[in-house]
């Protein structure tokens, strides 16, 4: 069954792992080049103080080769739309599954080695790719410093996604009975499961880390959202920048309240009673100038100003929250276990509807 | 020694719809047996149940004196030839007899060269340049070299032209004769079996109709004509398979065990293919009997 499963697959194997040799030469030859480079411009220049030309001149090296870490998104897509879908509906849809289970080989066997040893092949391709691109892209990916923006084309991750996308194309195959939907299906539940997993799952996988503060509103004529947050160090992912009443209700994005579209000074109404209502955010706690209200088109006054920055700094908070970049490699793994679970459990199931679906 | 097929109660329902219902059958080993019916009869899917490509909803079957099984012993005795006889286009001949090897402990190498070295097929043509027949004919090889007990072929000869037909059976009988397995093919057509079987099992919607050896059916069945007369009042010694009508003649087809002695009768032999039609007519005018009766329920 071993030799069926590689005379019909070779031909694709062997294609698969040529262009992956290929890359391997071509990361062998420039990997060390880049390394030099990265010594001999980045470091002397780090050292000297303002880098930004030495660094955006380094991380624009090889674009070409760059490129190959975004291609390595696309290949467990490609790797599942290509040998998982086929893979089974191929063999129904030509009616080749009778000749290949009327054989002396049950085909639970067929079925454990054709995806034992394609699954196999899937991954390998997909995790020595990501594992090269890692490895000659680290230079950049130092001095980019932003790890998670290439969170799911380095690392361990496309072993997990190439298993998951192979495992999806088999059973799509086997239910659809038919390629071409198979591949489609394929391609589109991969592509909405990653988005997904990336959106919704990945930056909760860990609980996410906050930092709370006060915010401080511009003084006047000084415009833009308040106070620079306490941010995260540089490498870590921040997920959220959100402003919150006392009451932990959020109010707006990045420092600023979403109240009417209008900045701080403006949302301010009177109360009454010398008291003033900060918009979304409820009632100040402190008490206003009684000449609080400014003539149309007039600048408030400075006492008006102090007590609205009070009100903003006593009622508003801004809230971070972010992952820290320590937290790479646990989420990695978090994230490679997902899907190789989820490959699993497709597996599992492809083997259950066979014996269901054909005796 | 138990029958190479046998099957009680045997359905198989897709959706709300039967394949095949009711099927009671024994086929006893060593034969030649035709399966024959219209399109649609049931055929595929009462040779898929025996392959064990598909699971029964009703009924048990048994192949050689076991339930079809995924298991490699079972799978080993029984060859089977599915319809469109399907082989891997992008494999050349020489990989399918490969595969038969690698696949089947009892395979037979020098049977399977000398085949395809006598039908002239070349070893390095791919399964998807091969013609119909050849297709046939490499699918036939496979299931032999596999040294079977049973040979299960679904319309072998279906989509070959009158001469590869006639080469195809003659290929099979020599191979039959070599190596005494048994053997069940299905056919819609009545003369590509009648040179080979000497079995016979008419399906028609989906239930089996008649079975039995062709002589022995040949013998116990007649066309008598006559003048008119109520098939229902001829008497218990024969059962009308068909029947027919004019103002004043009537032509019947029974089955009989012993001579039909009424003299008012002219009485004639059935060839195999009047023998099928008769069945199949009857099982048509059944199922539009029965319609009609749902007709009048609803």
């Amino acid at each position: 069954m071993i030799q069926l499963t590689w005379r019909q697959f070779r031909a694709q194997a062997t294609v698969a792992f040529g262009a992956l040799a290929v890359i391997a030469v071509l990361f062998a030859i420039t990997g060390p080049q880049l390394v030099h480079l990265y010594h001999t411009s980045v470091v002397p220049c780090q050292a000297q103080g303002d880098c930004s030309v030495a660094t955006s001149a380094f991380v624009s090296r090889d674009g070409l080769l760059q490129g190959l870490g975004l291609v390595l998104v696309a290949v467990p897509a490609v790797i599942g739309v290509f040998w998982g879908a086929p893979l089974v509906a191929r063999e129904l849809e030509a009616g080749t599954y009778q000749l290949a289970w009327t054989q002396s080989v049950p085909r639970k066997r067929w079925l454990a080695v054709k995806l034992g040893l394609v699954g196999l092949a899937s991954v390998t391709v997909a995790g020595l790719l990501s594992l090269m691109v890692t490895w000659w892209s680290s230079p950049i990916d130092r001095v980019n410093a932003d790890p998670f923006a290439v969170f799911d084309h380095r690392g361990i991750v496309p072993f997990g996604y190439a298993a998951f996308a192979f495992a999806l194309g088999v059973t799509a195959g086997m239910l659809l009975r038919r390629t071409v939907p198979a591949m489609v299906v394929t391609l589109v539940a991969f592509a909405g499961i990653r988005v997904a997993v990336t959106r919704w799952v990945r930056p909760y996988l860990i609980t996410p880390l906050r930092i709370v503060s006060a915010v401080v509103p511009p003084s006047p004529g000084n415009g833009g959202p308040g106070n620079p947050p306490a941010a995260p160090s540089p490498g870590d992912w921040a997920l959220a920048d959100q402003t919150i009443n006392a009451a932990g209700q959020v109010i707006g994005q990045n420092g600023a309240i979403s109240y009417g579209g209008g900045r701080f000074g403006i949302l301010f109404s009177p109360a009454g009673d010398g008291r003033m209502t900060l918009g979304g955010a409820g009632l100040c706690p402190n008490r206003f100038p009684a000449q609080s209200g400014a003539a149309p088109g007039g600048q408030p006054s400075a006492a008006f100003n102090q007590a609205a920055r009070e009100c903003v700094t006593r009622l508003v908070r801004q809230v971070l929250t972010y992952q820290p970049t320590s937290r790479y490699w646990p989420l990695q793994w978090y994230e490679l276990a997902i899907f190789a679970g989820l490959a699993l459990i497709l597996a599992g199931f492809s083997f259950w509807w066979m014996r269901r679906r054909f005796a | 020694m138990s029958a190479a097929l046998a099957a009680r109660g045997l359905g198989k329902q897709y959706g709300r719809r039967w394949a095949l219902s009711d099927c009671t059958l024994d086929i006893p080993r060593g034969r030649v047996v035709g399966l024959v019916g219209p399109n649609g009869a049931g055929k595929t899917t009462l040779l898929q149940l025996a392959a064990g490509l598909l699971r029964p909803t009703a009924g048990t079957i048994e192949v050689l004196g076991r339930p079809p099984s995924d298991d490699a012993g079972q799978l080993g005795r029984v060859g089977f030839v599915a319809q469109d006889t399907p082989v891997y286009s992008a494999l050349s001949v020489a990989d399918h007899l490969r595969l038969g090897a690698w696949l089947n402990p009892r395979w037979d190498q020098e049977v399977a060269q000398r085949r395809i070295g006598q039908l002239g097929l070349d070893p390095k043509q791919r399964g998807g340049k091969l013609s119909g027949g050849q297709r046939a004919q490499l699918a036939l090889t496979l299931a032999v070299a596999k040294r079977p007990e049973l040979l299960i072929m679904d319309e072998p000869v279906a989509s070959l032209d009158p001469l590869a037909r006639r080469e195809f059976l003659q290929q099979l009988m020599a191979a039959v004769a070599e190596d005494q397995f048994s053997i069940v093919l299905s056919s819609h057509l009545v003369a590509d079996l009648e040179r080979v079987c000497d079995y016979l099992v008419v399906l028609a919607s989906s239930r089996v109709q008649v079975a039995g050896e062709v002589d022995g059916l040949l013998a116990a069945h007649r066309r008598l004509t006559g003048p008119r007369r109520d098939p229902a009042a001829l008497g218990p010694d024969l059962q009308v398979v068909d029947a027919s009508h004019t103002d004043v003649q009537s032509t019947l087809v029974v089955r009989c065990d012993g001579p039909v002695h009424d003299p008012a009768w002219t009485v004639e032999e059935l060839s195999l293919e009047d023998l099928v039609l008769a069945y199949m007519g009857r099982a048509r005018q059944q199922g539009r009997a029965a319609q009609r009766r749902l007709g009048v329920l609803r």
